[in-house]
């Protein structure tokens, strides 16, 4: 939801560092992680990315995105387990013991520039 | 490579004519910066910031959310009349169009701000930062916030609260919770509203209390109706703990 916002929020993002730590460099390519709990979906920021990067730095720059799977412990059995939908059972005993350890990321990690 | 120039030549050349038979069109090596940085910091920025002033005045801040139509303003209405002598309320109203919401609320004697988001489908921090600047906030103990009727986008927006109370009716499925997860894992309370209507639906409320458990294996839920007042009362004693227990940490 709200891909556009994010993505405009992203190349924001990147702007400001290629102008301010790249001296004003063109931007190669964008890392991006996404969580699997985010919320977010990858299709649709690539498909904002190419409009709303025109006329910038980030223009024409490869969009690399890392898509982050959910990951959650267990207290009652102590399994790590992968997290394919937002159910808190746990897999493994049934138990609703689960902790989320990773998969809710929405971050810009790194850029490439010139 | 040469270090003075960057060309792959490993002689020694002279670097003030370009003579030495190779191209100096290598493109520079590209360079990485760590960025490492969350792309809705923003909105969360300004959230942090309405939490720090909500905490400082000493008020408990909930974030009501919903599809639309399940009762959040009849809730609200009810809530703030029966116990607008006890503590001391604001509200902020958000919807796309009209003050309607606001209007009620208004009759029922409490401060209250219409924030109109137009084509929005979500209120954020920034539209709460300037909403409650229509408020004497040390004079509030309660600060409801009624969020756009939407289950889905309002989930990501943090706009400062303490926590969000998810409004869900019987008149809706017993499988919402699952349906739109994001929301119910975001909230921390389950108001199950008109109750009063049970006997004349097939609503399966075991169903429904496993499927928000399901997704919320902590999430609180009561059930209560707030035409007949049926649970309004255990609703209220929840509000007056939690403000309590708020201002003891706060002391603390």
């Amino acid at each position: 939801m709200h891909e556009v916002g994010i993505t405009t929020s992203m190349i924001e993002i990147a702007l400001d560092h290629a102008r301010t730590q790249g001296g004003g460099a063109k931007i190669h390519s964008l890392t991006m992680e996404i969580g699997a709990l985010s919320g977010v979906v990858p299709e649709a920021i690539r498909f904002c990315f190419e409009a709303c990067s025109q006329g910038t730095l980030a223009e024409g720059a490869r969009l690399i995105i890392e898509e982050i799977a959910a990951r959650a412990h267990c207290s009652s059995c102590d399994a790590e387990v992968e997290l394919a939908t937002q159910s808190f059972a746990c897999p493994h005993c049934g138990d609703f013991a689960l902790q989320l350890l990773c998969g809710e990321e929405l971050r810009l990690k790194e850029l490439e520039v010139e | 490579m040469c270090i003075d120039c960057g060309c792959p030549s490993q002689e020694q050349h002279s670097h003030h004519d370009h003579d030495h038979g190779h191209s100096h069109e290598s493109p520079p090596a590209p360079r990485t910066l760590s960025i490492e940085q969350d792309i809705l910091g923003k909105n969360d920025r300004l959230a942090a910031r309405n939490r720090a002033q909500f905490t400082h005045h000493g008020l408990l801040c909930l974030n009501l959310v919903s599809s639309p139509g399940s009762g959040k303003t009849s809730i609200l209405e009810r809530t703030l009349t029966d116990l607008r002598q006890e503590l001391g309320f604001a509200v902020l109203e958000g919807d796309q169009q009209t003050a309607n919401d606001a209007e009620r609320i208004a009759a029922t004697g409490v401060p209250v701000h219409q924030i109109n988001t137009g084509a929005g489908c979500h209120l954020d921090a920034h539209m709460v930062e300037h909403g409650v600047e229509h408020f004497n906030l040390d004079a509030t103990d309660i600060l409801m916030i009624e969020n756009v009727g939407n289950l889905v986008c309002p989930a990501a927006f943090d706009l400062g609260e303490d926590l969000k109370v998810a409004v869900l009716s019987v008149t809706e499925g017993e499988d919402k919770p699952l349906k739109y997860p994001y929301m119910f894992r975001a909230a921390k309370v389950m108001l199950l509203n008109k109750i009063d209507l049970l006997p004349h639906l097939r609503f399966d409320l075991e169903r429904c209390r496993a499927a928000a458990r399901e997704v919320n294996p902590d999430i609180r839920i009561f059930e209560l109706s707030c035409h007949s007042g049926e649970g309004m009362e255990q609703w209220y004693d929840w509000l007056r703990e939690t403000l309590s227990a708020k201002l003891s940490a706060k002391e603390n």
